[in-house]
């Protein structure tokens, strides 16, 4: 069992979780992430390592509540346990020094963008900045981003604070100002990078995406997590979750996250009705 | 128990015939997730045991991977004594309950009975799996450990190779830990093998029959991430390493639209129907999408299994698509009839060529073209060949790939000179165990490849026997060395 050691409000559906996990905060690296299940019955999800404190011996993950599992996991506090933290999974982020890099996160992908930029900057990179949401009340971590970044600019959908824009439009404006930019990351919702990778391409920008299929293992024995890559079918869970941007298949990707919308709508209404009888109560 | 039985003379005894397995009637059953095979009744156990001529030579102990004294516990069986039937079989099996069940004993053990020459072999796995379920129903103290020696192996991989090779070596008196990736120990046993066929509960309670020999089991650890194969050794101060981390990779076919909605690897399937316990949704989290019109890719116990999976969720027609002819199915005989009992289709010398999806990404039909058997190959088989332009269309809505699994390269992360073979299997020895590493054994699938539980528990008991004489000649060299240093 793994000790909820403290949680935190980011905004309405976004929390933040620091957990006991020595093993895996011990071999923790930017780009990584861990499988959770949060009691005997539950799914097993991937969740982002969002940072880690090795002397704690702690992950922290940030999560949206979009479904059963995260919201049922959104309910839960500082000194309740989660059945399952394995990892530390996935290939971490290469860091190198390109001179200067972009880090784009949109909306809960600002916490996995995080530790890469705070990783890129101390590596050297001058390090740009963009991080959105679709409102102020689901944007989170600008601090903890300014502090890692030589730039930052945030915006909103509905301008509602920041600049009023998609991430992809000062994206395009950073590429077209000419600035020499080596090398780009950008994580967050699977249609949100598609666009961004779209953006670069013309730029020829090489630009590193943080892939969200649905996985199960996450060590690559299931195949659940499978996408098509430069014409490759490929498993993101060992072979990413990070891959070129430019090469992926987004269409079949977007279409692979939505294998079970009945049963995640009933996992929903069987949650919320719980909650209520047990509120009730 | 029945007198006029017990004293029958030998020819008698060779005529009874042999007692068949009640099960559950193939309309019913194919509903639903309960056992199967019921298990014999007391009666049909001592009936069944009676056909057992208690060879001098018994040719079965022959066929068994882990030499079970198989005269011996039947004997104890038939004179009523079961603490000394449970006994006698857990010498050498840490896990009969379960391969009573799926040992394919038709080639092993009860393939070599000498009553199997004239008519049907004694039931030896039926009989198994009676004595073990009586001591799972009666707990017996678990057996005395020796005194600690003072060495530490780590196992890696709970899974039957594993959980074998722990529980022999917990009973030479070392200190053995078990790392396994899943939130769940027992391997293949508990996300492969369905509830229908192996209950979870028989897996749990030979999983804690090992811990009571005192064998540490550390899950959600995976080697190669969560700490590396040289770490074990070099940081970790364990003086021995076995490999046990099966064969758990999924090979597709590299055909057109293999990764539309609706096509699972048979790992995945099954992994969410019986680790996840996806049939059981949605009180269980995990969900699975089971179509109307079933392709089952493969006809091993993996394509027995998801097929009769898929029929359960509620899968109208489920056709299991194999590209060589009935001869060469691999999966266990029963599997075979109890799938085919159920109504599964079988579609021989057959094989897929491309799937077919809607504008949504979802399969909708599976091309497939016909075959014929040409010239042995080099597994001995018959090699099957495509017959040119009888291609014709499937209608499946879902597709099951289950055409065999590889090792799993994770476990080789920082695993500096263990030597593999081209199909990614670790070179080991046959008779121990031995890697060219030094100080690691393997055994089970990561050394032969996708094979049967038995033979990975026969690996796992090997090695544990070259580990043990390994680990006390360091003992020994250890104490010589300081008698030799006080004396110098
Ligand atoms: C490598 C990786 C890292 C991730 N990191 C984070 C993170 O740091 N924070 C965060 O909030 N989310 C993260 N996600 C997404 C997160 O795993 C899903 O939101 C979560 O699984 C949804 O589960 P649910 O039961 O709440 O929702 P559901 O209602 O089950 O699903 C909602 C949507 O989430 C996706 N999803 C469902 N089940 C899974 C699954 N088992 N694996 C992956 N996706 C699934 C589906 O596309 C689905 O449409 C990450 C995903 C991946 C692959
Ligand atoms: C669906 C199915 C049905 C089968 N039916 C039968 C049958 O009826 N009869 C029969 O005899 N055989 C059957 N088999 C074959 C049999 O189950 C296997 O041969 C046997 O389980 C192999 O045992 P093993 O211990 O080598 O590996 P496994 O059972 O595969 O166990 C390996 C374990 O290692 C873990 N692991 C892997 N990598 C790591 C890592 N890096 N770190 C930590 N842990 C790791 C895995 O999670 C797993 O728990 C079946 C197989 C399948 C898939
Ligand atoms: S373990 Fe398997 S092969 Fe050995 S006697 Fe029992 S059923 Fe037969
Ligand atoms: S070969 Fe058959 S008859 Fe002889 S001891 Fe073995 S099970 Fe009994
Ligand atoms: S999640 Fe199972 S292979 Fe990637």
């Amino acid at each position: 069992m793994y000790e909820i050691l403290v949680k935190e409000d980011l905004a309405p559906v976004t929390k933040l979780f620091e957990v006991r996990a020595p093993v895996v905060a011990k071999k923790a690296k930017a780009g990584q992430f861990v499988i959770v299940r949060v009691d005997e019955a539950g799914e097993r999800i991937p969740l982002t390592i969002a940072d880690y404190d090795r002397d704690r011996g702690s992950v922290t993950l940030v999560v949206q509540e979009v479904g059963k599992t995260t919201m049922q996991m959104g309910a839960m506090e500082a000194g309740d346990h989660l059945a399952t933290v394995t990892g530390p999974l996935g290939i971490p982020s290469e860091i190198e020094n390109h001179g200067t890099v972009l880090c784009v996160g949109g909306g809960v992908g600002i916490a996995p963008i995080y530790p890469i930029a705070r990783d890129l900057k101390a590596a050297g990179n001058t390090v740009l900045s963009i991080i959105g949401a679709r409102n102020k009340d689901l944007l989170f971590w600008e601090d903890k981003m300014r502090s890692v970044s030589d730039e930052l600019i945030v915006c909103t959908d509905d301008g509602s604070y920041g600049r009023k824009a998609l991430v992809t439009i000062p994206l395009k404006e950073t590429l077209e100002s000419e600035r020499p930019v080596g090398h780009i990351w950008a994580i967050g919702p699977a249609i949100m990078m598609k666009f961004c990778a779209l953006t670069t391409q013309p730029f020829g920008v090489p630009t590193i995406v943080s892939l969200n299929s649905i996985m199960v293992d996450g060590t690559g024995m299931c195949g659940a997590c499978r996408v098509e890559v430069g014409g490759q079918t490929r498993f993101v869970c060992v072979d990413g979750p990070e891959f070129d941007g430019h090469q992926v298949d987004w269409d079949q990707l977007l279409a692979r996250q939505r294998i079970y919308p009945e049963q995640e709508k009933l996992a929903v209404e069987q949650w919320e009705h719980e909650c209520q009888c047990g509120n009730g109560s | 128990m029945p007198e006029a039985i017990k004293d029958l003379p030998k020819h008698e005894r060779m005529k009874l015939p042999r007692q068949p397995m009640p099960t559950q009637e193939a309309k019913a059953r194919a509903r639903n997730f309960d056992e199967v095979a019921l298990g014999y009744p007391q009666e049909t156990a001592l009936m069944e045991a009676m056909r057992c001529l208690q060879c001098k030579r018994p040719k079965c102990v022959e066929g068994c991977p882990v030499g079970v004294n198989i005269p011996e516990f039947i004997q104890h069986l038939k004179e009523g004594d079961m603490p000394a039937a449970v006994r006698s079989l857990k010498g050498d099996n840490n896990l009969p309950a379960i391969c009573g069940r799926v040992c394919p004993q038709e080639t092993q053990c009860e393939a070599l009975c000498v009553v199997g020459k004239k008519g049907q072999p004694v039931a030896i796995g039926r009989l198994e799996r009676y004595v073990a379920d009586w001591d799972l129903a009666h707990a017996s103290p678990p057996p005395e450990v020796p005194a600690p020696t003072g060495k530490k192996v780590a196992v890696i991989g709970c899974g039957p190779a594993g959980l074998t090779c722990a529980g022999d070596l917990a009973r030479y008196g070392h200190k053995v830990t078990i790392f396994e990736s899943l939130h769940a120990p027992g391997g293949v046993l508990i996300y492969g093998i369905p509830e229908f066929r192996l209950p979870k509960g028989t897996v749990h309670a030979e999983v804690d029959y090992v811990r009571s020999l005192g064998v540490e089991v550390r899950l959600d650890t995976v080697i190669g991430k969560t700490y590396t194969l040289d770490e074990l050794l070099n940081e970790q101060g364990y003086d021995v390493v076995f490999l046990g981390t099966g064969a758990g990779l999924p090979m597709f076919m590299h055909i057109p639209g293999e990764n539309y909605n609706g096509v699972y690897s048979a790992n995945e399937f099954l992994t969410r129907v019986n680790l996840m316990k996806a049939y059981l949704f949605p009180e269980w989290d995990t969900p699975v999408k089971v179509g109307t019109k079933v392709a089952v890719v493969g006809a091993g116990n993996v394509a027995m299994d998801a097929s009769r999976c898929a029929l359960r969720l509620g899968a109208e027609r489920v056709h299991i698509v194999y590209r060589r002819s009935r001869e060469e199915v691999p999966a266990r005989a029963e599997e075979v009839h109890h799938a085919e009992e159920e109504g599964i289709r079988f579609d021989f010398l057959t094989n897929p060529v491309e799937i077919y999806g809607d504008e949504k990404g979802w399969v909708r039909g599976m091309r497939c073209i016909r075959m014929k058997l040409g010239e042995p190959d080099a597994s001995g088989r018959r090699r099957p060949l495509p017959i040119e332009g009888s291609e014709f269309d499937m209608d499946v809505d879902m597709v099951v790939m289950a055409l065999g699994t590889r090792p799993n390269p994770m476990v080789f992360t920082e695993a500096g000179g263990l030597e593999r073979t081209k199909w990614g299997t670790v070179v080991a020895d046959a008779e121990t165990g031995k890697t060219t590493k030094d100080r690691v054994w393997a055994g089970g699938d990561i050394v032969t490849g996708a094979a049967t539980v038995i033979s990975a528990m026969g690996a796992g008991k090997n090695a544990a026997a070259d580990i043990d004489r390994f680990l006390r000649g360091e003992a020994v060299a250890a104490v010589e060395d300081r008698a030799a240093a006080a004396a110098g």
